[in-house]
């Protein structure tokens, strides 16, 4: 086999394996989004349920997206057909109006989108400020108002309400509040942090379980800032037509959750450890009664690892070829002129500077959710490592052995495939080797938008505060990383030529 | 043949080569030597195509070297390298065959032509399937010169191709190189800081300094009329030390 050959062939080999997806289906697909939370969590689980129940359609979560904006866009682009939103988050962040639009109005307004919204499911989620019980009953704190009184106390709020205009910039130029210290941070930490005393105040869901397991105090919306967080379905209007049933079978949520009922699921689900699948059948239980036949079995954790697995390398693996693909032969470009060489290297690395978090989110507008802008990302933080190491590889052959090639009569393409990439094939390997852990442990990320792999379990992890979940993330993940090391030490002996290890020794 | 006609060249400021002429005939051997920067190395790199002259012209064989066919015309050289310039990822067989597999040979030609070398550069077989660094520094001199040697061209262009040897291998190699010239009946250049090789292998000696030819002829009429002081100093320089302990020469 010719050196080329060997060097390609393991590539394409994994890449066969890598790219072996689901078969289709003879059902329609309905795909139902949610966000980064329990609540969304179980709603979404809940619909699922529903629909797979029904028998109309072959029903998918895609469970965890970042944020409103994220599970918006999927829902714009198709990626998903329905998930539950609230109506001030709809008139807030979506609308981006602040007249409070009543369902009708936000019908008209959505409905060039394509969109439609349904009934309220019967129960509130609002936004409002919790107060530790220690800081209620010393300030005597009751309403928003007397926060004035207090602007040294410490808040924590979480990032999305930070940025919103229905939250802090909002509450805060309605109220006149000049709070001195009010920082980011992730909503359930945010009740470890107000329990253990670091924080005072912080922004909650009226539905979250801790605020009566924490004894906290809601202070009073006293001049009405926010407005109604009343949950309903926001679908896509032409899922009727490609799934019918779908949608009737989604429905029958309408109107059946009341506050007390979602706060008891919430509850199960972020403080008694129960998996969101198993809240939402128990919550489906109680909102429709009998008539709802035993839930199938979810998943057990071998092969939800071995999925979560199996996407990961799907990621890291066709990321990692378009990577190589592209990245050699622009480092062997990179040698031929210095200000390609300057640019190139200049825009991989510009690349490598921004943060995987802010990527994704500026690629999600170009390419919606899921596996393909996770892949792209990723594609585009192997670049550098292949590139620069292709050229330093290229670059540092001896002078006289690539005037040895040229003297003897070599051709150009000679040159390169049997002399010069053979010879600099150990400094391109390290960097697909450096690609590929990078990416390993990058791709934890892309479960943000909706793409699966290790950091489902990672992220579900951290917003639960549950350690086994977690583990059950970055174990893999961590052991991954050591298989690829393994598997590149054994491509290297497969593609670096005998002779090269030879001279490497005696040298 | 190889023809020179004016050929100068300059790195920037700094000339390499003055306006040089010569002639090498065919089937003859002409030996360069010079000390270290006195333009051989760039006369060498002009003849096979690495660089192009900034004045006048070179022919090889006959045919014109030119920008556009160099690559074409480096086939009708061989190029032997000092310490081999081999290949450290490929095997001796591979490294003296790279071009004849670039020009789709048959793999039985391939063959049978390295069979002949292996004997005529006295190697074994066995030596074959080594990488350059499983190789003493004369076996892998010996594999440069089948290299170069492989597709049979006129012209052989040797640059110090035993610099970096020991005396007996290196007495060994310089018998081997005189026996397979005129065997095989190349016109060669050679290009070598020893004198004693140079008048051992060269039909004539080409004497360069500062960038320029200074004189060429036999060792013989070098030695009777050196053109300059330099002659004359760089042939005194090279005269064998120990021959004076042991009388009248």
């Amino acid at each position: 086999m010719t050196w080329a050959a060997r060097a390609v062939l393991p590539f394409f080999v994994a890449c066969a394996v890598l790219a072996s997806a689901p078969c289709a289906f003879a059902l329609p697909k309905v795909a139902v989004g949610s966000k980064a939370f329990p609540e969304s969590w179980i709603l979404g689980d809940a619909l699922t349920e529903l629909v797979e129940q029904s028998g109309t359609a072959v029903a998918e979560h895609k469970k965890n997206l970042g944020g409103t904006e994220i599970a918006y866009q999927a829902l714009l682009s198709g990626n998903i057909d329905i998930y539950a939103e609230y109506t001030g988050t709809i008139s807030e962040v979506i609308l981006k109006t602040a007249s409070r639009p009543g369902l009708p109005e936000m019908r008209r307004a959505l409905a060039g989108a394509g969109l439609g919204v349904s009934q309220p499911l019967g129960f509130d989620d609002s936004y409002a400020l919790a107060v530790s019980p220690g800081a209620a009953a010393r300030f005597g704190l009751q309403r928003i108002s007397d926060l004035k009184a207090h602007a040294n106390l410490r808040m924590g709020l979480t990032h999305e309400f930070l940025g919103r205009s229905d939250g802090y910039p909002g509450l805060s130029a309605r109220y006149r509040l000049e709070m001195s210290d009010a920082r980011g941070i992730q909503h359930e930490l945010s009740y470890d942090a107000i329990a253990s005393g670091q924080i005072d105040v912080t922004d909650i869901y009226t539905t979250d379980p801790q605020i009566e397991q924490l004894n906290l105090t809601l202070l009073d919306d006293d001049l009405a800032f926010f407005p109604r967080y009343d949950a309903v379905l926001l679908y896509r209007l032409d899922l009727d037509t490609r799934a019918p049933g779908a949608l009737a079978a989604m429905s029958r949520l309408v109107g059946g959750i009341d506050g007390k009922k979602m706060t008891h699921a919430n509850g199960s689900v972020a403080l008694h450890k129960t998996s969101s699948e198993t809240a939402a059948h128990a919550l489906l239980e109680d909102v429709l009664g009998a008539g709802l036949s035993p839930r199938t079995s979810t998943p057990g954790a071998g092969s939800r690892i071995a999925q979560n697995v199996a996407r990961h390398l799907e990621l890291v693996g066709a990321s990692l070829l378009f990577a190589i693909l592209l990245g050699i032969p622009l480092g062997i470009a990179a040698t031929r002129s210095r200000t390609f060489a300057f640019l190139t290297l200049t825009g991989a690395g510009l690349l490598q500077t921004i943060p995987s978090l802010a990527l994704l989110a500026f690629l999600i507008p170009l390419f919606g959710i899921g596996v393909f802008p996770a892949m792209v990302a990723l594609f585009l933080y192997s670049l550098l490592p292949i590139v620069r190491n292709t050229l330093t590889g290229l670059t540092t052959i001896p002078s006289s052995l690539g005037e040895a090639a040229d003297g003897i009569g070599l051709t150009r393409g000679a040159k390169l495939w049997k002399v010069s990439l053979p010879m600099a094939s150990p400094s391109i390997m390290a960097g697909i080797k450096t690609s590929a852990i990078i990416n390993v442990g990058t791709a934890t990320l892309a479960a943000l938008i909706g793409a699966g792999g290790l950091g489902n379990p990672i992220m579900q992890g951290i917003a639960l505060r549950d350690t086994r979940l977690l583990l059950e993330g970055a174990v893999p993940a961590a052991l991954l990383a050591l298989l690829v090391e393994g598997a590149f030490y054994l491509l290297e002996r497969a593609v670096v030529p005998r002779g090269l290890r030879i001279f490497a020794r005696v040298s | 043949m190889i023809v020179l006609t004016n050929v100068s060249k300059s790195y920037g400021p700094a000339r390499a080569l003055y306006p040089t002429s010569f002639t090498v005939d065919s089937e003859r051997c002409l030996a360069l030597v010079g000390s270290s920067g006195s333009g051989k190395s760039t006369l060498l790199r002009l003849i096979l195509g690495l660089i192009a002259p900034d004045s006048g012209s070179i022919s090889i064989a006959g045919e014109p070297m030119e920008p556009g066919r160099a690559q074409a015309l480096r086939l009708r050289m061989g190029y032997v390298i000092q310490d081999g310039g081999l290949f450290p990822h490929l095997t001796a067989q591979d490294n003296a065959t790279l071009v004849a597999r670039q020009l789709k040979w048959p793999r039985e030609r391939v063959a049978s032509r390295l069979q002949e070398l292996t004997g005529l550069v006295g190697l074994t077989f066995e030596h074959l399937h080594r990488y350059p660094a499983e190789l003493s520094g004369g076996e892998r001199q010996r594999v440069g010169l089948m290299r170069a040697l492989m597709l049979d061209p006129p012209v052989l262009l040797l640059d110090e191709p035993l610099g970096a040897l020991d005396p007996i291998i290196r007495a060994r190699l310089q018998d081997d190189l005189r026996r397979i010239f005129r065997e095989l009946k190349k016109t060669v250049l050679l290009v070598t800081h020893d004198l004693g090789e140079a008048a051992f292998l060269g039909d004539e000696i080409a004497v360069m300094h500062h960038g320029a030819l200074v004189q060429k002829g036999t060792l013989e009429s070098l030695s009777r009329e050196p053109s300059d002081a330099f002659v004359s100093e760089f042939l005194n320089a090279q005269r064998p030390r120990w021959a004076d302990g042991l009388g009248s020469p």
